[in-house]
Parts: structure tokens; sequence; C-alpha cells
């Protein structure tokens, strides 16, 4: 009995999380097509662009890397930048525990993996709905995955042949964020709350080099929410409303 | 950069792209996280798309400086309207791409 509802969920699941998992897949194409024309104009084998994609499956960092590289810098510096770079996934992973309450940790491991700004904005979306496991959330990762590796390929084998910005597809990532956003956005707080991150984070944009911005705008931001909920729910307590 | 050396450096990258990706969910998954937490947590992923979205589209990736005039913020509210307006994350993708394009073209 047990295995009739297993494996009818696993028909299901499939093409719930493929369909959760393209608007990703069109915006990986268009920057996995770029950083592979572009690391293969620095110089990168398309073998050791296909394995920097697959290891480190992150893609400003990946660009960061290859101008870097290619100008010459060490070892050490590109690893730490990397790190700089990629230590905002730290709080969308945060943020996920709230919807992986005692998984497998082995699973989790694997979940981690495929932690990147577009997977965490989709599966997070898809979690706050109530209707998403950590099964469909890892198909959304190893799809999108599958996609940004094929795409740095493609583009690092044919890539100069695809004419610059065809139909708008750089645009397809800012739109699924504003659709995302879109999502979150479940009360005033929570548009005060992104207002904030939004304005800071251009501020942090201009004034700090480096790729920092979204960290210090988003704890500060978030913070902000806590501040105002917490003093808002102080006032009702003390003047006695209900 | 020697091949050996290129390994080595997208190992380094990849180990330290994916311990800030592994760590929160290995060790917090499996605890009761303090109420000021949770809620602090809430509100990571509306500010998270804020500080993706804003600079993206805001800021003039040729000067450098801030542009409200440029065709990335001036279809970013058409879409984010669309999206307010259909819940669609499809239909939102769909119609920012090809706003974009038009604005790219006639702008």
């Amino acid at each position: 009995m047990k295995m009739t509802t297993d494996s009818t969920a696993t028909g299901v699941y499939l093409p719930r999380a493929f369909a959760a998992a393209w608007p990703i897949c069109l915006g990986y194409l268009a920057i996995g097509l770029a950083f592979g024309v572009l690391a293969r104009q620095a110089g990168f084998a398309v073998y050791q662009i296909a394995l920097m994609s697959l290891v480190v499956f992150a893609g400003s960092a990946q660009f960061i890397a290859v101008s870097m590289i290619s100008a010459g810098a060490s070892v050490l510096s590109v690893i730490a930048t990397t790190f700089m770079v990629n230590l905002r996934h730290i709080l969308m992973s945060s943020s996920l525990t709230l919807h992986l309450r005692g998984e497998r940790k082995s699973m989790l491991s694997l979940f981690a993996y495929g932690v990147t700004d577009e997977s965490f904005a989709v599966n997070l979306g898809k979690f706050s709905e109530g209707t998403w496991s950590l099964k469909h959330a890892l198909v959304v990762n190893h799809v999108a995955n599958f996609f940004w590796v094929m795409s740095t390929i493609l583009g690092g084998y044919a890539g100069s042949f695809i004419p610059e910005g065809a139909f708008g597809i750089d645009y397809a990532l800012t739109a699924m964020f504003l659709c995302l956003l879109v999502f979150q956005l479940k009360g005033r707080l929570y548009v005060f709350v992104s207002a904030v991150a939004g304005v800071l984070s251009v501020i942090f944009f201009l004034a700090i080099p480096g790729n920092s911005y979204v960290i210090l705008s988003s704890v500060l931001a978030a913070t902000t929410g806590v501040v105002i909920k917490s003093c808002y729910l102080h006032k009702k307590r003390t003047s006695g409303e209900p | 950069m020697t091949s050996e050396a290129y390994l080595l450096c997208i190992l380094g990258m990849g180990l330290v792209t994916y311990i800030p990706r592994w760590l929160p969910l290995f060790c917090l998954s499996d605890r009761r996280l303090p109420l000021w937490l949770v809620e602090w947590l809430t509100y990571v992923p509306a500010c998270i798309l804020s500080a993706l979205i804003f600079p993206s589209i805001v800021i003039d990736p040729e000067t450098g400086g801030v542009d409200f005039l440029q065709p990335a913020f001036l279809v970013a509210i058409p879409t984010f309207l669309f999206a307010l307006k259909t819940r669609s994350l499809g239909g939102t993708v769909i119609v920012g791409m090809a706003l974009f394009w038009l604005a790219d073209k006639f702008l």
C-alpha cells in the first residue's frame, strides 16, 4: 500500500520539480553561454571550463575567477575572493533550514551543493507554499546544475556563433527574481524590509568594492524587521491592547 | 597558471563555496532555533532578493553610477506589476524578457 503511494508521488514530483526549474535553466543558459565564451577567449580549455562549473557551481565567482586567473593572480587569492563572493549562501542555507527540519544529514549535504541564488529563491518560494519537499528541491538543484554545466560547455564550443542578448534572455533571471520577490512580500513589514535592503544594497554596492553588498544589506534589513516587530509588540503589550 | 595549479585552484574554490552552503543545513536543521532567529530568517529571503535585484537594475554597468532611465530599470516596473497581478513565475519571465528585448531595440 505504502509503495503505491510512493510511486504515485514519484510520478508527480518530477514534472512539478521540472516545471519549477525551467526559469532557472533559461537564465543559466544565458549566463553559462557568456561564461563559456569568456573563459574560452581567456585561453581556458573546454574541459577546464566544465570542471570549474561542476566543482564550484557559482556564476559570479566563476566570472571573477576567470578574470583573476587570466590576469595572473595566485591560487590563494582566487580562492579567498571566491570565499568572500559566495559567503552570502550562508544566509540562504540558514533560511532554508526552517523548511528542512529533521531531514537526513546525507541528503542535506547533497542538497547543499546546489544552493545558488536562483535555486534558493525558487525552492524557498515553493516551500512557503507548503507543498514542497527535499526531494523536489533536490531535483530543482540538480536540473539547474546540469543546465549550468552544459551551458558553459556549449559557450566554450560554440558561444561565439550565438548572438548576444537574443530575445532578451539576459533579463530572464532579473524577471524571475522580481516575481519571487513578489511571492516573499507577505505583509507590510516584508515590503518595508525589502525596500530597506534594496536601498542599502545600492549604497553598499557603490561604497564598498567587492560583492559584500548582498550579505551586508540583507543582514541589516532583516535585523531592522525584527527590531520593528519587537518594538511594535512591546508597545501593544504595554498599552494593554488585546 | 599550470594545469596542476588550476586543478588545485578550482578544488579550493569548490570547497570554500560548499562550506557556507552546507554548514547551516548540517548544523541547524535538527536544532530548535530561538524565536527571534526564526523571525529574522523569515525576512532574509525578501531582503536577499531585493539586494540581488536593485543594484542590477539601478546601476549602469558602463558608468558605474545610478541610472533610473536605463532599460533594465524601466522594464522592471511593468514586470514587477505583472508579477504582482498574475503571480505567475513563468509568465513574468517571458514578459520581462520580451519587454527587455523590445526596450533594447527601441529605446
